[in-house]
């Protein structure tokens, strides 16, 4: 009884973050303006992090750990860049 | 000697223990690795610090702080997912409002701003110019009053006992 | 196979608890983040699933191999620290991004009204 709802509690979880990264894949493409596409992909990476530690619950393997911890460092990484460029990058007028 | 070996003995005891947990384990070899980088790397990064380390004073101060600001996020958190489910957005009322800091200190006024920006529904824009004035960003802003007096007695307060004392 | 069979209950009774609030919390900051007019207001969207939602499934996933493996399992508490440190400086770096931006966009300079903190355009909504 309560395997089988921790295994829908999982399915759940992995289902919602799959729907939260279509969300953010939508207002990637959207936009309109370049921040808001910087804060859905800020946004994409954490959910990508979320993402494989809900696969490792799912297949009980340590594995995933370093993965996250990986697409975390690389998404901080990646998104304080963005910003910076957005912020001092183009040439004014 | 300990003072030129150990510039900051929190920076090396964290860097030792972030070591051990991200190899998940206590051996020797672990031990003895982890030990070498938390001496060797605050003293390789020492010229990159532009600041003396934080000197905190109330310890205790600060952990209730931090307890505090965690209640507040939680309490934030579900506050704002009811406005994003259950409210129309065009009645939301975003918008800047302007707070006047007493806080002067860099490491205070950064973890001010770790808290606040963590705490969902508001976000530090940046502290205005020429001023210590902050700029935030409210989400649903009813009262501006009330958020100043909010973030300068419940976190500004107890951060400047907690750095300046 | 998933190992998932054996989880005594005292971890799967919160496991459960934790992984749905994480998750549901998780898809409505994106839902917010899709569906808020404004770029202003879509930037508080992205908040909690970073803090209330990651920080949920963190700790799910470490009852829950604490529990499979009968001993402590805590090193997401290096991702947990990691987050909670750099959630902030990002949500600021993109604010501050996007506040330049506009008022560069204006060619206009800070106001100094003791109301009104940055005179903005009026944001278009899409």
């Amino acid at each position: 009884m309560l395997t089988s709802l921790l295994s829908l509690a999982i399915w759940f979880a992995l289902i919602c973050i799959v729907l939260a990264m279509l969300c953010c894949t939508v207002r990637l493409f959207v936009g309109p303006a370049a921040q808001d596409r910087v804060l859905a992909l800020d946004t994409l990476w954490m959910c990508a992090m979320l993402l494989i530690l809900m696969l490792g619950i799912r297949f009980g393997s340590l594995i995933y750990f370093e993965a996250a911890v990986l697409i975390a460092l690389t998404g901080f990484v990646s998104t304080v860049a963005l910003a910076k460029f957005l912020m001092r990058g183009e040439v004014i007028e | 000697m300990m003072k030129r070996l150990f510039p900051s003995l929190r920076l090396s005891a964290a860097l030792l223990l972030a070591w051990l947990l991200l190899n998940q384990s206590v051996e020797p070899a672990h031990l003895l690795l982890g030990a070498f980088l938390a001496v060797a790397t605050p003293l390789l990064t020492r010229s990159l610090q532009p600041l003396p380390h934080a000197r905190i004073r109330r310890p205790l101060l600060l952990v209730r702080l931090l307890f505090t600001s965690l209640l507040e996020i939680i309490r934030s958190c579900f506050n704002v997912s009811r406005i994003i489910l259950f409210t129309r957005p065009e009645g939301v009322n975003s918008q800047f409002i302007r707070i006047p800091l007493d806080l002067r200190n860099p490491y205070g006024l950064a973890l001010l701003s770790c808290i606040i920006n963590t705490t969902p529904g508001t976000v530090w824009a940046e502290i205005l110019p020429g001023t210590n004035d902050l700029a935030l960003h409210v989400f649903d802003l009813h009262d501006a009053q009330w958020w100043v007096d909010t973030i300068k007695s419940v976190y500004e307060r107890p951060l400047i006992e907690i750095f300046e004392g | 196979m998933t190992g998932a069979e054996n989880l005594p209950a005292w971890a799967a009774v919160p496991v459960i608890f934790l992984l749905v609030l994480g998750g549901g919390i998780a898809l409505i900051g994106a839902i917010g983040l899709m569906r808020l007019p404004s770029f202003y207001q879509r930037i508080h969207g992205p908040a909690i699933t970073v803090t209330l939602g990651a920080g949920c499934i963190l700790i799910a996933s470490m009852i829950h191999f604490t529990a499979l493996q009968s001993r402590p399992v805590i090193h997401e508490l290096l991702i947990t620290v990691f987050v909670l440190m750099t959630a902030p400086v990002v949500s600021m770096l993109i604010m501050r991004a996007a506040v330049y931006r506009d008022l560069r966009a204006q060619k206009n300079t800070f106001s100094a009204g003791p109301d009104d903190v940055y005179r903005l355009p009026p944001e278009e909504k899409d």
